[in-house]
């Protein structure tokens, strides 16, 4: 028996869990740059450190964006993956195939690249990932002709991304799906040509549940909401009584607003309606018998961001309800508008959230000529140094 | 040939099952029918059933050449991905789901992630495909999901948990809200390589680049120093400059945060929090990092109340309780003393013993 080029990355393909190992292995019996990155990564193990570096502008003609430069600090060693660079594919709403289409996508990524994907990346795209620089154009010219464009990257809008919504989920209050395409169709040159001062992403989760990770995870959150009652169904409530669910104690104890009341010896559970927030847990909890309300559309926050550079942060309200009916002209022109002060106000590499932090809430509001409102805030200031405008003061 | 640009993605009606098309936006309830399995009724009582498969996310083609074997077969074609990488099979036919389950069972698809379960973690690239990891995605992933499989395939937990993993601290994948998340850090500044930086790199750039302005001009040598109190090893000089890698096997590692919470149900979003400062680089099965998870998650799925997801269970007991029960060390590393520090002191004596 052979001894095995790669023995410590061996070993994770035992166990339960689905191997990128043995994956790995798959492709890099067809392809060879598959095959060296196998072994750059074996090495890695050894070395308990990376070997890729940065640089060198790649790209497909006509875009700033959608390709991930990246080649091995070894390329003596690993020849096959000298350039390896990764291909951000724009998905399509929701994440829905046809198994011809993924046939397609695979038929062009064995020609072209290594074989290898991530299905999908941590920002929706499907990443394929690994060809040289010459085939870039060729791949993109095939993903073309099968009607895949690419994704974005570096400081242009980011491939926006959604929950699957009214496709298959009844909590949802918007279309997100067609939402989604509607801004991604809308905004294709901001996503394919970088010219802001940082990247800025969108994402649509249909209801407070955020599939998405909107609010998280991204500048402007749309997250689907309702204005009137949550509607009940008062026999399908008995039945998961008698089904088993204690409903005082998951339901109603846990009720973050104390809005509901029920009443065991009749089985009957009320809601004070105005008092709640929509928070979805007793829905979640019963979704044959609660559903969200008639009067639907979204709440609109804005800022998230992961850590760099001055610390993380969850989106905030801004749009306390928007109706987000098509073609959503109100929200595209927020949209727009969001970027218009972002790009005159911002510095290099600041995100939104940092920005309305710099410049203060009060700027961004007024620049949006958005009325402040106390669901924009969990409390009012705690100290007295607000700068008076001249016109406030009369 | 002139490229067409700017058409965008597949239209996403194209690629729905007839059956959703129809239904769009009708569904009217879902049931958990078993971990891994979602029945949606629609209100004209036609229903969907989802079978939630797990997937490592580095997927050969040969792979999605089989799921689309499998999805012709008992889905007329059809089929989709989760945002936690899952993949979905959309059965259409009752009689289809238990020789689907059969099916996946024998090949050895893990069926799960749905209810009070752990689901597929998201992840980054780590040392396949990025070139500032701390540490790798793909593995730590493959390592800890062996080890908390039955919790992916069943219904144990109080709740939801979501684990996720970020190579470094740039955090690709979003993890600082999961319950638990697992992040790779580096404690090192860059060491500069003179050479490499007259040779390759514009210095102003570097400069600019340093989100906390440690990096200076060193024009007498034509080359830049880093003070390295100021650095806090984000990575973005070696972006701009091959000359300053910041991997170092020793100094790199894994840390460890807890109670972070993305969807609105009960209690408002929340961020994790360190727990663990530093666990090393230990491939390929990263022990220390696998059995500290088992014991967080374990901790709290024995000490929680139904519905309870982490980060609740912790603010209700509180973090010292939390330190006690896990048995984790507390060390100066989990105060906070960056920009919003004091956000995250005690002002008051009502703590518990
Ligand atoms: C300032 C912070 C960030 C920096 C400097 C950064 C940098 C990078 C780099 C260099 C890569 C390339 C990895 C490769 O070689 O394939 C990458 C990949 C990626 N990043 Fe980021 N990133 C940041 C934050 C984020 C955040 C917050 C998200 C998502 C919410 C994100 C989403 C992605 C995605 C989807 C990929 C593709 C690979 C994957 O799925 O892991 N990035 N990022
Ligand atoms: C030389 C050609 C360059 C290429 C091919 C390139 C490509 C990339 C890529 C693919 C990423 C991953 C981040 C992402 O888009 O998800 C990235 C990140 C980054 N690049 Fe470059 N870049 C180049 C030059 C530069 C320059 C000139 C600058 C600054 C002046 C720069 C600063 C950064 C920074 C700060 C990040 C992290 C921030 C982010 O994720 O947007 N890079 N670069
Ligand atoms: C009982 C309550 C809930 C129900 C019935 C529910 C329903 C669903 C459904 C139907 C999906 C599949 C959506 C899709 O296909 O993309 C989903 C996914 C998801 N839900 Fe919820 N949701 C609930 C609560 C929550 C909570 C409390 C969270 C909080 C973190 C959450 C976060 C997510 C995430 C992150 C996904 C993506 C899962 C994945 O891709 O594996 N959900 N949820
Ligand atoms: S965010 Fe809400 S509407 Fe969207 S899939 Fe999740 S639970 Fe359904
Ligand atoms: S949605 Fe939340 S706040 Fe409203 S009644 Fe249900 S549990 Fe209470
Ligand atoms: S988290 Fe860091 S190391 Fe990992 S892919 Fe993102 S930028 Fe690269
Ligand atoms: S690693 Fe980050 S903080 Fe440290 S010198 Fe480089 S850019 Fe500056």
């Amino acid at each position: 028996m052979t001894e095995s080029e790669t023995p410590l990355l061996d070993e994770l393909e035992k166990g339960p869990w689905p191997s990128f190992v043995t994956e790995m292995k798959r492709a890099a019996k067809k392809k060879e740059s598959a095959h060296d990155l196998l072994r750059q990564l074996e090495r890695s193990y050894n070395d308990r450190i990376g070997h890729w570096k940065h640089g060198g502008i790649v790209g497909v003609r006509g875009y700033g964006g959608g390709v991930i430069g990246r080649y091995s600090d070894l390329p003596e060693e690993f020849p096959g993956v000298a350039e390896f660079h990764t291909l951000r594919v724009n998905m399509p709403s929701g994440w829905f195939y046809t198994t011809e289409k993924l046939r397609q996508l695979c038929d062009v990524w064995d020609k072209h690249g290594s074989g290898l994907t991530n299905l999908h990346g941590a920002t929706g795209d499907i990443i394929l990932l690994g060809a040289p620089t010459e085939a870039l154009q060729p791949c993109f010219d095939d993903l073309a002709e099968i009607g895949f464009d690419l994704g974005g990257s570096g400081s242009d809008m980011r491939t926006p991304s959604c929950c699957v919504g009214p496709a298959r989920c009844e909590y949802a209050c918007i279309d997100t799906l067609e939402v989604l395409y509607q801004i991604t169709m809308e905004f294709q040159d901001e996503l394919h040509r970088p010219m802001f001062p940082y990247k800025s992403k969108i994402k649509i989760s249909g209801c407070p549940n955020d599939c998405v990770a909107a609010i998280p995870r991204s500048d402007i959150a749309v997250v689907g909401t309702w204005r009137d009652n949550i509607q009940v169904d008062p026999a399908a409530v008995a039945a998961y009584a008698n089904d088993g669910i204690d409903i005082q104690e998951e339901v109603v104890d846990l009720c973050p607003t104390q809005c509901m009341h029920w009443d065991a010896s009749t089985k009957t559970l009320t809601i004070e309606d105005r008092e709640c927030n929509r928070c979805m847990h007793c829905i979640n909890l019963m979704p044959k018998a609660l559903a969200v309300g008639k009067e639907r559309g979204a709440t609109i926050l804005v800022g998230g961001k992961a850590p760099i550079v001055h610390g993380a942060l969850l989106s905030w309200v801004v749009v306390p309800f928007m109706k987000m009916e098509p073609p959503y002209d109100e929200f595209k022109d927020l949209v727009r508008r969001i970027w218009e002060w972002w790009d005159e106000n911002g510095k290099m590499r600041e995100r939104l959230g940092e920005l309305i932090n710099r410049m203060g809430m009060r700027a961004f509001l007024k620049a949006m000529n958005l009325p402040p409102s106390p669901a924009m805030i969990r409390a009012p200031r705690a100290n007295p140094y607000y700068f008076w405008d001249p016109e406030e003061v009369k | 040939m002139a490229t067409r640009t700017d058409f965008g993605p597949p239209y996403y009606k194209d690629m729905l099952p007839p059956i959703i098309e129809k239904n769009y936006g009708k569904w009217k309830y879902h049931e958990r029918v078993k971990p891994g399995v979602l029945r949606h009724v629609a209100e004209s009582g036609e229903e969907i059933y989802t079978v939630r498969v797990g997937s490592g996310r580095l997927v050969s083609t040969e792979w999605i050449r089989e799921v689309c074997e499998i999805a012709d077969r008992f889905c007329e074609g059809h089929l989709r991905f989760t945002s936690r990488h899952n993949l979905e099979f959309l059965v259409s036919d009752a009689e289809k789901v238990e020789p689907l389950l059969a099916y996946l069972n024998e090949h050895n698809y893990p069926v799960g992630g749905t209810g009070h379960a752990i689901s597929n973690p998201v992840h980054t690239q780590g040392w396949i495909h990025c070139h500032t990891p701390a540490t790798d995605a793909s593995g730590i992933v493959k390592a800890v999901m062996d080890d908390l499989y039955e919790y992916f395939v069943d219904w144990k937990l109080p709740a939801y948990c979501r684990i996720s993993l970020a190579c470094c601290l740039n955090m690709c994948g979003a993890v600082h809200c999961s319950d638990v998340a697992i992040l790779g850090i580096h404690r090192k500044p860059p060491h500069i390589d003179h050479d490499i930086v007259r040779a390759k790199c514009e210095i102003p750039n570097v400069i600019a680049a340093c989100p906390t302005g440690a990096i200076r001009p060193d024009p007498k040598n034509k080359t830049l120093t880093v003070n390295e109190e100021k650095c806090m090893y984000c990575g973005n000089c070696y972006t701009m400059c091959p000359g300053m890698p910041l991997a170092d096997p020793v100094g790199d590692g894994v840390s460890i945060w807890v109670g972070g919470k993305i969807s609105s149900a009960r209690s408002a979003p929340k961020f994790s929090r360190l727990a663990i400062p530093f666990l090393p680089n230990n491939p390929p099965r990263w022990p220390e990092v696998t059995s500290a998870v088992r014991n967080i998650v374990e901790t709290w799925a024995r000490n929680a109340r139904k519905h309870e997801r982490m980060g609740e269970w912790i603010e209700r007991v509180g973090w010292e309780r939390f330190f006690e029960l896990t048995g984790i060390p507390f060390s100066v590393q989990l105060i906070d003393d960056f920009t919003l520090a004091p956000e995250t002191y005690r002002s008051t004596p009502t703590f518990k013993w």
